[in-house]
């Protein structure tokens, strides 16, 4: 067995700073090559299903719907299935080999169901994925660092899905009509996306890992290593007990709590628009503007969560939420626009990374996985329920109104978070 | 698997090699199998637009392969299949009425977005429409005077599960009545409020004021009769989908689903004063709001089978359920009758 790269090995009491460590690295670039291949495909799917395949929207529509909605129940099986296994890297690579399958699945698909299947498999790939990376990522950081390790990762991931649409334009632009090609040139960066995955990040074994060094040995070589059949099995059991720890018990219930009163983004693009008239045209402009926001913040405000807590910046990201949802429901002009989304794009650099650091450390080395898969489903979950309440909300109320009373829940939410949150940060740091 | 690092590393510069060589060979095919079908496309048989666009005639969205692919084209209405007319303008979905033309594109782009505009006759911008999305539907009344557009609105939809459609009314010039769904509904004699109601395909009557539309909500389709002065909308029968209604008014044709799987649907028309409904001999699923050839015939675009998708052609059958649907215009799309 070889020691793949073993300067992740950071896990060890080095003082000073460190550097990221490789695998956290290596897992951005994956994400980031998975994230342009994803993107690329995302922003001409609507077109393709409706100009080229001669599908109603409303056919898109539901395929739109499977898109977002079918990973959530897969996201806990990932995570569970890594932490089953003690193999975390294999599940994740098999959710980025599904979805890269769908790229070139694209191809001959051209009727509905076809589609219908296509996309689901590429949600199923994309939910399965997420929890073990995440549980590698934290396995390759030191405590430490964690919260930067996954600012890195999130901002990789991000660029990547800028880069995407720009392939897919030049693409088109270059070729008009021609959705093979990017279905084709889609396929090739998911291939490198699982090739980086397979080839270069190690095995780590998070179960092992704690099994062998039992304190005195060196942790980083136990965790780097690739050990099968060598070494008793591991014994550590994968129960719900494990996951439903009480430290964890209290994220969940914050996140909970304050992911019913996160309005979607997309509501809030919406009531920018409709406020300031704001030209149709830039609508799809703002999810551009979020995610630059994002891409920038998310290694300053990871570095930031290592030093001040990643409970606080948690918290503090859920305060810029507010802030958010204060100036779009106020009045103003057009900067209101640009503050509003760089509010966003702190909101999520600040919390999307921050839950899994603090999730990562709450539960055991060897639920890992399933506890990152809990946190994340908890919040996705809240969040549905909040944009099914905001839905109602806004038409009792209108955009401006509906803003106005979930900010103040919000406010309200957030002193039971910090209650909540808070302490964790101690336990953890 | 015990490569070293080395060996791992010289695996990965084969798979990129590989992928990049790939690509850029499909990349490369693509672009000379396209200048190969434009240059190899039997030359599409045109006229001049001035020949056809005086009398009655049909314009619909040129689907051909080759030059003038997406353009606007007609043909008189007296022989559909004969040459067309092309312009140039690009319309992912058309409409056409007296001497108003509808056109929603797609401009194509880093983010893609869309317009909708009315034109004149001589293609000329008479006033741009609001638009946030997908080409989905386009109506004028008969006297071009109001204009509907239904397009897909990404990211509107709550939760992000379901789709949303946004159909705005405008009067060509003047004001817009704004979004269908926030007109009154009104269901079975009570007024409802679902917060998950769409609407969609709207078509007009000849009152200036009259109009049938698509709503849904609780995973139902209804076809409704609105009111654009009461701003109202009422249902009127459970699963049919983007109305037609005839020239003479009597008859409205739509899509149903008769509990197939989403995404299919077979054609039917509803005689208004009977209430007496028809299935159409098509039986092929058609997804499009049908256009009336005249009284007794409805036209509806079909895509071709499996990689041919990207062309359609505009068919005809009966709108009493006899007969077999007969193919009208090859390689063509959103058909409008101009009389």
């Amino acid at each position: 067995m070889y020691i793949t790269l073993r300067d992740d090995a950071t896990r060890g009491s080095r003082t000073g700073r460190t550097r990221v460590a490789t695998t956290v690295l290596l897992l951005g670039v994956v994400s980031m090559l998975t994230d342009i291949s994803s993107e690329s495909v995302s922003a001409v799917l609507p077109l393709y299903i409706t100009a080229v395949l001669g599908m109603s929207p409303l056919a898109y529509g539901f395929v739109d719907g499977i898109y977002n909605g079918a990973s959530a129940v897969v996201r806990l099986l990932g995570g569970w299935l890594a932490d089953r296994g003690d193999h975390p890297k294999w599940v994740a690579a098999a959710g980025y080999g599904l979805s890269a399958l769908t790229r070139i699945a694209l191809l001959p698909a051209h009727g509905f169901a076809a589609i219908t299947a296509v996309v689901t498999v590429d949600r199923l790939g994309k939910g399965l994925r997420t929890a073990p990376r995440d549980a590698l990522i934290a396995e390759a950081s030191p405590p430490e660092a964690l919260g930067r390790a996954f600012g890195v990762h999130r901002a990789l991931d991000t660029f990547g899905a800028l880069l995407g649409p720009l392939l897919a334009f030049v693409l088109l632009a270059a070729l008009p009509g021609s959705y093979e090609s990017v279905f084709v040139v889609s396929f090739a960066f998911a291939v490198l996306g699982v090739a980086v995955l397979v080839l270069l990040v190690p095995d780590l074994r998070p179960r092992r890992a704690r099994a062998r060094s039992s304190g005195a040995t060196d942790g980083a070589t136990g965790g780097a290593t690739d050990g099968a059949g060598t070494g008793p099995p591991p014994r550590a059991r994968v129960s719900v007990r494990l996951v439903a720890d009480r430290r964890l018990g209290r994220l969940l219930v914050a996140a909970a709590l304050l992911g019913v009163l996160t309005v979607g983004d997309g509501f809030l693009y919406l009531a920018l628009q409709r406020r300031d008239d704001l030209a149709t045209e830039f609508f799809p402009l703002l999810y551009v503007g979020t995610n630059v926001a994002y891409m920038a913040l998310a290694i300053p405000l990871g570095r930031l969560s290592d030093r001040v807590g990643r409970g606080a910046v948690f918290l503090g990201g859920h305060l810029a939420l507010l802030a958010a949802y204060l100036v779009a429901a106020g009045p103003g002009g057009s900067w209101v626009v640009v503050v509003c989304l760089l509010l966003l794009g702190t909101f999520y650099a600040a919390t999307d990374g921050a839950l899994a650091a603090l999730s990562a450390r709450l539960v055991p080395a060897a639920v890992r996985a399933s506890g990152i898969a809990t946190a994340q489903t908890v919040v996705a979950a809240a969040r549905f329920v909040s944009s099914i309440g905001f839905g109602l909300l806004w038409v009792a109320l209108g955009s401006g109104g509906a803003l106005w009373v979930v900010a103040a829940g919000l406010a309200v939410v957030l002193v039971p978070a910090v209650l909540l949150v808070r302490p964790l940060d101690r336990v953890v740091a | 698997m015990s490569w070293s690092v080395r060996r791992r590393l010289v695996v990965l510069a084969l798979v990129v090699v590989v992928c990049a060589a790939g690509s850029v060979a499909f990349v490369l095919h693509a672009q000379r199998r396209q200048a190969a079908v434009v240059a190899d496309a039997p030359p599409v048989p045109t006229v001049a637009p001035s020949s056809v666009e005086q009398g009655p005639r049909i314009v619909f969205r040129s689907t051909l392969l080759g030059e003038g692919y997406g353009l606007v084209a007609m043909t008189p209405l007296t022989a559909p299949d004969s040459a067309r007319a092309l312009t140039d303008r690009a319309c992912e979905r058309v409409y056409a009425a007296a001497d108003h033309l509808l056109c929603l594109a797609a401009d194509r782009g880093v983010v893609t977005t869309y317009s909708a505009s009315i034109l004149d006759e001589n293609l000329r911008e008479v006033s741009p429409l609001p638009l946030s999305g997908i080409a989905s539907r386009a109506r004028l009344s008969k006297d071009g005077k109001l204009a509907a557009t239904t397009t897909f609105v990404a990211g509107h939809d709550y939760a992000q599960t379901s789709f949303a459609t946004q159909t705005l009314v405008t009067r060509v010039g003047g004001a817009s009545y704004g979004n269908v769904e926030d007109f009154t509904l009104v269901h079975r004699g009570t007024v409802v409020r679902p917060v998950d109601r769409n609407v969609w395909g709207v078509t007009f009557g000849d009152d200036d004021d009259t109009f049938y539309a698509t709503v849904a909500w609780g995973g139902k389709t209804w076809l409704s009769r609105g009111s654009l002065s009461r701003r109202t909308l009422s249902t009127v029968r459970e699963d049919a989908e983007c109305p037609s209604l005839s020239p003479d008014g009597r008859v409205v044709a739509y899509k149903k689903r008769q509990g197939r799987p989403a995404g299919q649907w077979r054609l039917a028309t509803l005689d208004l004063a009977s209430g007496r409904e028809t299935l159409l001999a098509e039986t092929r699923t058609v997804d499009d709001q049908v256009e009336w050839l005249d009284d007794t015939t409805v036209i509806y675009g079909l895509p071709r089978s499996g990689a041919d998708a990207a062309v359609t052609d505009v068919w005809a059958v009966a709108a009493d359920g006899s007969g077999s649907p007969s193919r009208l215009i090859e390689g063509a799309w959103s058909p409008a009758v101009v009389r």
